[in-house]
Order: C-alpha cells, then structure tokens, then sequence
C-alpha cells in the first residue's frame, strides 16, 4: 500500500517538475526563432559594422592603411588617446574602489547621497561633462581667469581632455563593484579583523580577491570608454591637430576631408585597441582560473 | 609573483605616461590658426609654405596648428581661451564677437587690405548630376517636394551666408520684408535637416544622400564636384547670390601675451602674397590679386552677387534683426 502512495506522490511530483520544465523549455520553434533573432541582431549590429570598419579601412590598400596610421596628425592622436588611458583609468581604479568600499563597508551620513553623485556622470550627456568644465576653468569661468595669469592652460589643451575622460568615466568602476561588494557582506572582512589584520591587510587579502573579477570587469569598461569618449572631449578639446586631437576626433576629422579610408585606419585601430582590451580580460580571466584551479588541489 | 606582477604593471604605465607626454608637449614655436569649418584644406596647404618661406627670410622654424569647426563653437571656444594667434573667419560678425570679448581691437579690419578678407565667396547650389529637379535659381528651392540641404544659419557662417542670400534675393525681388519672410520661411520649410558645420551638411547630401539640393560656398560646391563627386553633381548659379568675404586678423590679447604678434601678422599678411593668392585660387576661393584671378578665371564663372552690408545694413543690425533669439530666423523656424 505504502508503494502506491508514493508512486501517487512521485507521479504528482514528476507532474510538477513538467510543468516547471514546460515553463523554461519552450517549444523547438519559439527557441529557434529567439536564437535566430539573437543571432541576426548580434550579426546586423555588431559583427556586421565591425566587419565594414575593417573593409572600408583597407579599401585603397595597405599602404594607403598604414601611411593613415604613420601620418604625424594620427600619431599624436594615437598618442593621447594612450595618455588617456593610462592616466584616467589607475585614477579611477583607485577611487572607484576607494568608493566602492567606503560605501558598502561602512555606515555614515549623506551615502545615498554619495551613490548619487557616483551615477552623475551616467546621467549627464557627454556634451554637458565637457560645457561643465568649460564654465569651471573656461576663460569667462569661475576659475578661468586664475589660471590664464598663471599661464596654466586646463581647457582646450591635455589636462582638459583628462579631466573630461575621468568624469565620463568614473562611475564605471564604482558602479561593478558596489552592488558585488554588497551582495557579499562585510562578514569575511569582520573575521579578518577579529583575527588580528590590519586594514591593508584586510583589502589585500580579504577584499581585493573576492572582488577581482568586478573590478577587472570595470576597469576594461572604464578603458573602453575612455579611449572612445568623443562628445566631452570634442567639446573641450578645441580640436588643435597635432596636440589636442584624440582618436575618435581624429577619425571625425578624417571623414570630414573626404579621406574616408584614412578615417576608417584610425577606426580600425581604435577598435583594435577595444578588442585588445578585450583579449586581456579573457586571458586575465583564464590565468586566475587556473591559479584558482592549482590552489585547490594544493 | 604578485607584487612583482604589479610593480612591473605601474613601472609599464609610468613608463607610458612619459612616453605620451613627450611626444604631446614639443618645444618649437608654433602659432594656432583657429578657422571655420571647410577652409580646412586651404590652411593645409598655406601653413608649410608660409612656414617655408618664413624661414628663408631668416625666421627662426615656426608649426602651425589647426583647428576647425562651425564658426560660432569656434568663436566661443576662443573667447572660452581656446589660444588662437590668428583666427580666419567667414563673416565680419564673427569677429566682431571677439571684438567684443575684448581680445582683439575695433580697428582689425583697417589692419590688412581689402577690409581684412584675403579672399571671398559665394553661396551657389549644388544639385544631382543632370539636375533631375531644374533647379535653376532661388525659387525653385521653395517648390514643394524639393529637399534642401544647408547648415544651421544659427551656428555656421555657411548656413547665415546661405540664408542672407536668400533673404536679398527675395528683397531685390520682391520689395517688401514680408514677403521676404515669407520666401525664406517657406525655404527652410524644406531643409530636413540642419548641419552643425558646412562639411556637415556637404557629407549628408553626398554620403547620406539626402536632399536634392545643396546650398554651401561656391569652392566647397566646386571641391566636392571635382574631387569627391565623380561627376555625380552640377553646380547652378543662381542670378543673384551673396558675396561672402572672409575675414582674418590675429587674436591681440594672445599674441600681446604670448609674444607672436610678429609672426602670426606675417602669416596673415602672406594670404595676400601672389603665392599665397594662388594658393588660395587653388581651393576655389575667389582670390583678390587680379593676376591670379585672371589666371583662374574658367574656376570662377561671372556671378551676380550683392554685399550684405550695402544691402541690408550693418553687420550688426542684421545680425540682431535676423538672427538674435526670438530674431526673423528664430520665428520663420517656429511657424514653419
């Protein structure tokens, strides 16, 4: 008798389960169709604009690439969008997670607030990042007049440029990990300290591994987006070949003469560099992997 | 193997940061030549030979750098303390911004010949290859159906230029103002999309193939029919177009400080040189030296054209009339 009762309670459960299955397992046609979609609208807006980026970059040859790539004005613009890089990104590195971890680890007035400010540059256009700091440091700005007595030039020239990029940028690094750092607690870093580390010890050996991978994940974003910013920068570049041209104003500048395969070079290489960004997530991804793998058989 | 991993990582980065910073900071004397959008290519070609021949008269080695864009973002980024040496404008009003901004004085246009234009321009269409549309002269831009491209009066001398043009034709035309609203209104009822700068609107209608007409300079019209074109386009003149000097001057309060006065008032004064002349015929700008002009003369058709100060007054007061908020422009754009 007790047989039949659980074959009458494993058949109400396997009715169950089909019918949890039948929720998430749509029919052949439905995930057919989904992934064509998918796949269609992955090739249409992704692979396909890449693809003529490359072909339009090599229309007249390689030479014609090259000589895009080797000109003095494309250079100095490769140039700076370097310096952007690696100046903006370790400083938003470093306050991102400063940020990140005064947020979520502590408790003190004005941190909604502080979260605030952190999505502002999310939810300001490009173009009024730039104007921002045209008023601020501009000649008719509240500083402006300061700084040209001084002979120190902010706007339209280098450190404008930067300025603008780690405004656009900040939020990204910030952002990755304040929602990661919440979801785990401060539990594991409360341990450490009951056990005797030290603050730094308490980041570097507690913090900082649970919250590789966000913060790798933000900093290629923060790069991605600082080498392509373009409406800041073009605002308060002041568009000086040679000097205060970036890349992606480069490549706008480019295609305004008419020279459409010299602009697509430099938008070649620009993409290049992204997914090269990208190549270096995924290898950074696969090292920690591994490492992570041969520790636990230790 | 970690912190060896990151010290080497920022050692990379410092590195990096030198590397790029040398390379943006040079030492050499340079002056910047902040210009209007399509006079690109003109300056490409005048900076090294005027550079060249400054050197052979003895001159230390000087660079100068570029920098376009609409004229108004152009204007303000210089008033904003964008260091311009010289700026090369394409109308008076632009300047005179900077005139009252204080950094350059009142007397600039007494400075150099030819009240400080080295060269001047028209406002000519450009249409599809055959004309496929007929379009012959200002009232056929106003025919239903027909797209008009032109960059924004409100931010580019090009489109002002474009659009005073079209306002003198409808004076000299049609007497009254009203009715000169009316025509302008209902020309920029058929604009589809108005363009941040003259190249702008030049690669909508060429790259993005749109409208049926386009209304820019006459050497920006003559660039894109010789050398981008490949016999797609035909340029019409209409019977009556504006004349369209192009100022320049240098920047007094950035030259008194950064001590180019000298060099960048010889960099101006060789626009006006037969070499520079030439080059300046070269782009399909109607060059002052009579020789030159001479010379070029199968570039430059006889046109019709009407100054815009002896027609329709001072600067100033059509700025202020036509394109001040709330100015003609502002409300023909509202009712349209």
């Amino acid at each position: 008798m007790a047989g039949g009762i659980s074959t009458a309670i494993d058949a109400k459960s396997i009715k169950c389960n089909q019918k949890l299955i039948d929720a998430t397992q749509e029919s052949s046609w439905v995930r057919r169709l989904l992934i064509g979609v998918g796949l269609c609208y992955f090739f249409l807006f992704l692979l396909l604009p890449l693809g003529a980026v490359f072909v339009e970059a090599l229309r007249k040859g390689w030479d014609a690439y090259l000589a895009a790539l080797v000109d003095p004005d494309a250079w100095s613009a490769i140039k700076l969008t370097l310096l952007i890089a690696v100046v903006s990104v370790p400083m938003n590195l470093i306050f991102g997670v400063a940020a990140a971890w005064a947020i979520t680890k502590f408790q003190f007035p004005g941190k909604r607030f502080l979260i605030t400010l952190i999505d502002l540059p999310f939810s300001v256009s490009p173009v009024i990042a730039g104007l921002i700091f045209v008023l601020v440091f501009g000649a008719q700005g509240w500083f402006g007049s300061w700084f040209m007595d001084n002979d120190i030039k902010i706007i339209f020239a280098v450190p404008g440029i930067l300025l603008a990029t780690i405004f656009v940028t900040f939020p990204f690094v910030a952002r990755e990990l304040i929602p990661l750092m919440e979801a785990q607690g401060k539990e594991e870093e409360e341990a450490a300290i009951v056990l005797g580390a030290r603050g730094w010890q308490v980041f570097r050996y507690v913090t900082l591994p649970n919250i590789l991978w966000g913060l790798i994940y933000g900093v290629v974003l923060c790069n991605a987006r600082a080498m392509g910013e373009f409406g800041a920068v073009s605002v308060v570049s002041g568009h000086i070949r040679g000097e205060t041209n970036s890349m992606p104003l480069h490549v706008e500048i480019l295609y305004n003469e008419y020279n459409f395969a010299a602009a697509f070079a430099v938008a070649s290489l620009l993409a290049v560099l992204a997914l090269v960004t990208l190549l270096i997530k995924t290898f950074v991804a696969w090292k920690a992997a591994r490492i992570h793998a041969e520790l636990k058989e230790d | 193997m970690k912190t060896l991993n990151l010290r080497s990582l920022i050692g990379t980065a410092l590195a990096a940061v030198a590397v790029a910073s040398s390379g943006v900071a040079s030492a050499q004397t340079s002056i910047l030549n902040v210009s209007y959008d399509v006079a690109r290519e003109l300056y490409k070609d005048i900076n090294p030979a005027f550079a060249s021949s400054w050197q052979a008269k003895g001159n230390p080695p000087v660079t100068i750098n570029q920098s376009h864009g609409g004229s108004s973002k152009q204007v303000g980024a210089v008033i904003a303390g964008l260091e311009a040496d010289v700026v090369t404008m394409n109308q008076v009003p632009d300047i005179q911004q900077l005139v009252k901004a204080g950094l350059v004085n009142s007397d600039w246009q007494k400075r150099l010949p030819n009240d400080a234009a080295p060269y001047t321009t028209t406002t000519v269409f450009v249409v599809r290859k055959g004309n496929p549309k007929g379009i012959k002269d200002w009232p056929d831009l106003i025919k239903s159906g027909t797209q008009v491209i032109v960059p924004n009066p409100k931010v580019t001398g090009n489109g002002r230029y474009t659009y005073l043009a079209a306002w003198g034709f409808a004076i000299k035309n049609y007497k009254t103002e009203e009715k000169a609203r009316d025509f302008v209104k209902a020309l920029f009822a058929n604009v589809p999309v108005l363009d941040g700068g003259g190249r702008g609107a030049t690669t909508t209608f060429t790259q993005r193939n749109m409208g049926d007409v386009l209304v820019t300079f006459e050497n920006e019209a003559i660039l894109l029919d010789k050398e981008v074109g490949g016999d797609q386009f035909d340029i019409v003149y209409p019977s009556l177009s504006v004349d369209a000097p192009a100022p320049v001057t240098v920047v007094d309060k950035v030259v008194d400080k950064r001590g180019t006065r000298n060099v960048s008032t010889a960099y101006l004064e060789y626009l006006w040189t037969p070499e520079g002349q030439e080059i300046i015929a070269k782009h399909y700008l109607r060059p002052r030296n009579a020789a030159v002009m001479k010379k070029y003369a199968k570039t430059f058709p006889a046109v019709n054209t009407f100054s815009v100060e002896k027609l329709l007054g001072p600067w100033d007061k059509v700025m202020k009339e036509q394109f001040a908020d709330g100015g003609i422009y502002d409300q023909i754009m509202v009712k349209r």
